[in-house]
């Protein structure tokens, strides 16, 4: 795997930006727009199951899963399964000159080991892409593929597959919520100058299925949360990096919250508390307080692997602990993302994205 | 050591006083090394050039899944990606331009394995660019390129061959107007565990391992073989003068061997001091030799890369490279000479006793027995050439039988001269006449080794014109057979051909389709052609072999020809079938010769390739048409409808082409028959060099009953022209016999066509007429020598001093 990543890290720096520390921010995303890509505007109007799909004229796009599950050995695991869109212009075409590209990566994660696999490929050719109608977003053998029923919402019910070298997995994941949409009703501020992405989540999910590792297969159960999200460029120029969290409170309310580092030290977060039926509610710059507690080294940094996370407003005093501080995901772009647990104020698990760290 | 130093200028003293012989010695030595390894940096940078492709898109590295029936649908990629198997898709085509054929690459470089990405596309704005339609080449191809014939940017690449281009596979696929196809999949080193087996998502592909050897260097290995063999009769051939250079000074340092002996020097010591001086030699012309063979092979290497281009379709890099392996090797084979020519002599002094006579005799006078020994030694290799020709299969019991062969013949020769002259004695009239016959006999012993290599060197010079010449005669006949129509068009999409046929209907005489495929045929990456039934192929196709009705047979799609390369490889007849694409076991019904071309090729009558490889591009097309009206017919094509220059030629310009190619093929064999003559030559000058000054004892009782020396002198031109002239005379038998070598087991092996032979009696007096001239160019200065010796030179003979 080791070597494969390195290689096709040569050949598409471009999609790493490999300078996670400069200032040009990272993934590429506070790159200088080209011209040509359409531009988040507040107030948007969602039209489903369309938006489900694959946005084009916008610069990059995921579709997020990350799911913490417990094996029928007593065991704590998690995974994740990602599909990013990248464009290297505003089109898209039914052929190769079709300007996207897309990019895989799938992420399993136990107390002790962390397992990792990533795959790009062209657009145009049926290598990847997401359909709507039956909803399938799909890069090689990977899928996400809906089940739910016609008048349902395409994503409240899913299979979810991914393989790796060493490991795979398939997932049936059953959403007892409805969508969130974050920040202002899906449009998402990152900056205070006003960068800004479409976001939206799934938080409700739960999981089963069976996970294939080394030593033999694993019956799971769990929940998951997807997110999804599209821009043309979310972050600023003196932003760094990010640490992402998404937390399933034992009392049946989740929270996103994110902080955007800033090289000036005038970092930017943001957050939302979603109770149990859905209602979200959007937590203004500064609501959400997180500080380091441990720091790990892995893949020659050091990454904080256990934070104290604070919510004054809502009560939230807790501390994140990670299953296991080496999830690493050693990709092109290489960031850290892997299940946390929560304890304080608030108990439940979650799961943690930590990027831009050297 | 004050001894060891002494001794070794004195020896060394030797060459100030003659520095004639000094330079000789060190000329043969560089002339021999120099075409040697000559002909080895070409072989070596032919050699990379295919290493370089082979490894281009890590095909030496990488499993490859390829389909028998040639390209194939992306759907099957997709397929097998969507299955879980990392593989990458390549698109490998050809496309000719006025440079000539250029292999286009088409790739992903999003999928592509490590091992094949030839470009470094790590910065954003190159991968950006080179997915938006940036095509990289070799500089000398861009340059080319870049002067018009190709739309689209253009990036010089030093790590691409010489004639490939280097583009995404999306654009691949339009230059090569092969859209949803690819030719095959790279395999990544590692793949995910519990993927479905490939043969359930994808039956059709077969898996096959990397590529250490392309297909070009296998086909190419008889050229080189060729080559090498050149060089190695031309080290030979130069080895011949060092051999009687250095035999020469050993034979005028006789008294001062004996006089240092005498002195106290060891023979230990003395051979030791030898063998230093022959190493100081090899070294110094080691080196000369090597700057010459780097600028004889840097003269040559053009021509041949064109050569291999021509012929195999395979690139070559025309600048050369210097590389330390043949550094060395040159070197090694500089010493390894002339220890081998040293030899003799250093094995003569090692046995020489102290107070020997120090007395000059003709060296190397070989005694009735030692003749004897000689010609049985020819005949063993004689019968031995015959049973390795009649016994032995492919090329190298060839060049083994020809080695052998020219061999034998050489060492035959001085029994062959010895009893012509015996022969001509009888006709010798008068005591100088008789003298003059029975003193040639009495010299032939010195001369044999410089007209051995003569003979050798004539045999290969009438062996390689005849070889040459025939060829010439068969493929200009053959060409007017098989390009017999007027103009030759290819259309850039379907489109555009449906357009040209309706345009062209109410212009020409018949629209004559050439579709091919690209398979394999019997393991090997071949053709298969589709031709209309029409008089054109009826009345011209060069068929060697037929069945009955063959061309009816041909057009009804119940039988097909074969090109005469796949027939010998692989032993079929008509009577047999052969497996084409899509599982058809066609009846071979005839085999047509198809020079220059190096990979297999199927015919089949046009409904039947259309009924079974429909989708196949129908691209281009055979014009006839009055002969007179075909250029204004090329003109109109282009301003009526439009077509670009490039996409059409005429015969005549095809022809001069495929003339040109073939005249190039040999310009190198030509080269080194020319050098290897002038050897030759030098060889007869050493040794006659080295026999005049031994043969003043012989010459002076002459002088002394009356002869002038000016006669003297005109006696030893005469007997060199003599000498030459029997040696071509018996050089020109031998000569025949490598002629028909060449083409009838040579050639077969190394291109797998046979051609007639035809011969070129001309040629023979001219070479006759050169050889004589050579011989007497290398008599003059020995002779003038005689006629200006002092007479008391000649009367210290009898003076008893020496």
């Amino acid at each position: 795997m080791k070597d494969r990543t390195v290689a096709v890290a040569a050949a598409l720096a471009w999609f790493s930006m490999a300078d996670l520390g400069s200032a040009q921010g990272f993934a590429g995303l506070g790159e200088t727009v080209e011209d040509g890509f359409t531009q988040p505007v507040p107030n948007p109007e969602f039209s489903f199951p369309a938006d489900h799909g694959a946005h084009p004229s916008y610069r990059i796009e995921w579709w997020y899963l990350t799911s913490n599950l417990t094996g029928s050995d007593g065991k704590d695991y998690g995974i994740q399964w990602t599909l990013f869109r990248s464009a290297l212009a505003p089109t898209q075409t039914d052929d190769w000159s079709s300007p996207q590209i897309w990019m895989g990566h799938a992420g399993l994660t136990t107390p002790d080991q962390h397992f990792v696999s990533e795959t790009l490929a062209r657009d145009g050719v049926g290598q990847a892409g997401v359909t709507t109608e039956p909803f399938l977003a799909f890069i090689d053998d990977w899928e996400m593929r809906s089940t739910a029923s016609q008048d349902a919402d395409a994503l409240s019910a899913l299979t979810l597959t991914a393989r790796g070298e060493d490991f795979s997995y398939a997932l049936e994941l059953q959403a007892d919520g409805p969508l969130v949409f974050q920040g202002d009703r899906g449009y998402s501020i990152k900056s205070e100058s006003g960068q800004a992405s479409y976001y939206y989540s799934q938080p409700f999910y739960t999981v089963s299925g069976t996970l294939t590792l080394p030593d033999g297969d694993v019956e799971v159960t769990g929940s998951a949360w997807l997110d999804r999200e599209w821009s043309s460029q979310p972050l600023e120029d003196d932003q760094t990096g990010w640490d992402w969290f998404s937390l399933h409170l034992d009392t049946d309310e989740r929270v996103m919250g994110f902080r955007l580092r800033s090289a000036t030290g005038n970092d930017f977060t943001a957050a939302t508390w979603i109770a149990p039926g859905g209602l979200a509610t959007a937590l203004p710059n500064g609501a959400f307080q997180i500080t380091p507690l441990t720091t790990t080294e892995v893949a020659g940094r050091g990454v904080p692997t256990a934070w104290r996370v604070q919510i004054p407003s809502r009560g939230l005093d807790i501390q994140t602990t990670a299953l296991n501080p080496r999830s690493w995901m050693e990709t092109l772009f290489p960031y850290w993302e892997g299940p946390i647990r929560l304890s304080g104020s608030h108990t439940g698990r979650g799961y943690l994205e930590m990027t831009g760290y050297e | 050591m004050s001894v060891f130093l002494t001794s070794l200028v004195a020896l060394l003293s030797f060459w100030r006083r003659h520095p004639g012989q000094f330079l000789t010695l060190l000329g043969g030595l560089t002339l021999a090394t120099a075409l040697w390894s000559g002909v080895q940096a070409i072989n070596a940078e032919a050699r990379a050039s295919y290493a370089e492709a082979a490894s281009a898109l890590g095909q030496d590295e990488l499993d490859r899944l390829i389909s028998p029936d040639g390209p194939f649908a992306e759907d099957i990629y997709i397929a097998l990606r969507r299955a879980g198997w990392a593989v990458s898709p390549v698109l490998e085509g050809t496309i000719t331009r006025d440079s000539g054929v250029i292999r286009v690459l088409g790739i992903d470089p999003i999928t592509a394995p490590p091992a094949a990405q030839t470009i470094d596309l790590s910065a954003t704005e190159d991968l950006r660019a080179f997915l938006s339609g940036r095509v990289y080449g070799a500089p000398e191809l861009v340059a080319t390129l870049s002067e018009g014939g190709f739309d689209a940017p253009l990036t010089a690449s030093a790590n691409l061959a010489s004639n490939t281009l280097l583009m995404d596979i999306g654009l691949a696929q339009q230059v090569l107007d092969q859209r949803g196809l690819i030719s095959h999949l790279l395999l990544w080193p590692s793949q995910h565990k519990g993927l479905p087996p490939i043969a359930e998502i994808a039956p059709m592909l077969d898996r096959v391992g990397p590529d250490t050897r392309s297909d070009v260097a296998s086909l190419t290995n008889s050229f080189h073989l060729n080559l090498t063999a050149f060089g190695l009769l031309s080290f030979a051939v130069g080895l011949f003068i060092v051999h009687s250079a250095i035999g020469l000074a050993f034979e005028q340092r006789r008294t001062l061997f004996r006089t240092l002996r005498a002195l106290g020097v060891s023979a230990r010591v003395l051979v030791g001091l030898l063998v230093a001086e022959t190493l100081l030699f090899a070294l110094l012309a080691g080196v000369l030799g090597m700057i010459a063979g780097f600028f004889i092979a840097a003269l040559l290497l053009p021509d041949v890369a064109a050569t291999l281009q021509g012929l195999y379709g395979a690139a070559v890099d025309d600048t050369l490279t210097l590389r330390p392996s043949w550094w060395i090797g040159g070197l090694a084979i500089a010493i390894l000479g002339a220890a081998a020519a040293a030899a003799q002599s250093l094995w003569r002094l090692w046995r020489l006793p102290i107070l020997a006579p120090a007395q000059p005799r003709a060296w190397a006078r070989a005694s009735e027995a030692a003749l004897r020994r000689q010609t049985a030694l020819a005949f063993a290799l004689i019968i031995a050439a015959v049973s390795v020709g009649f016994l032995g299969d492919g090329l190298l019991s060839g060049f083994a039988m020809l080695g052998f062969g020219l061999v034998g013949a050489a060492l035959l020769l001085p029994v062959v001269l010895s009893a012509l002259l015996r022969l001509g004695a009888r006709f010798a009239s008068g005591p100088v006449s008789e003298w003059f016959w029975a003193d040639t006999r009495q010299q032939l012993p010195g001369l044999s080794l410089a007209l051995m290599a003569l003979l050798l060197a004539l045999a290969a010079n009438i062996g390689v014109s005849t070889m040459v010449g025939s060829f010439r005669l068969t493929f200009t006949g053959w060409l007017d057979q098989r390009l017999a129509s007027e103009v030759y068009v290819t259309a850039r999409s379907e489109a555009e051909a449906e357009a040209l046929r309706e345009w062209l209907e109410p212009r020409v005489d018949a629209i004559l389709p050439i579709w091919n495929l690209e398979a394999r045929l019997a393991g090997q990456p071949g053709e298969v052609y589709g031709v209309a039934d029409h008089p054109t192929y009826r009345d011209n196709w060069p068929l060697l072999t037929a069945a009955p009705d063959v061309w009816d047979r041909v057009a009804a799609g119940t039988g097909v020809l074969i090109n005469e390369q796949l027939s010998r490889r692989e032993g079929l007849f008509p009577g047999d079938t052969i497996r084409l694409p899509r599982q058809w076991d066609a009846p071979i019904v005839g085999v047509y010769s198809d020079y220059g071309n190096p990979e297999p090729q199927a015919m089949v009558g046009l409904s039947a390739f259309q009924a079974r490889y429909p989708e196949t591009p129908r691209l281009r097309y055979a014009l006839r048409i009055d002969p007179r009206l075909a250029s204004g017919l090329m003109e109109e094509l282009q301003t009526d409808f439009g077509l670009p220059a490039d996409t059409m030629i005429d015969q005549a310009s095809i022809k001069s082409i495929s003339l040109q190619i073939f005249e190039r093929t040999f310009t190198v064999t030509g080269a080194l028959n020319v050098l290897t003559l002038s050897v030759a030559a030098i060889a007869i000058l050493t040794s006659l060099l080295t026999l005049a000054r031994m043969r003043l004892p012989q010459l002076a009782p002459l002088w002394a009953l009356g002869l002038t020396r000016k006669r003297l002198a005109w006696f030893e031109v005469l007997r060199a022209a003599l000498l030459g002239a029997l040696t071509a005379l018996a050089a020109l038998p031998v000569g025949l016999l490598l002629a028909w070598a060449l083409l009838a087991v040579i050639n077969v092996d190394a291109f797998g066509w046979r051609l007639p032979m035809h011969v070129f009696p001309a040629d023979w007096l001219v070479l006759g007429l050169l050889a004589i001239l050579a011989a007497l160019v290398a008599a003059a200065w020995p002779a003038r020598w005689l006629s200006t010796r002092a007479p008391s030179d000649l009367l210290r003979i009898f003076a008893n001093e020496r």
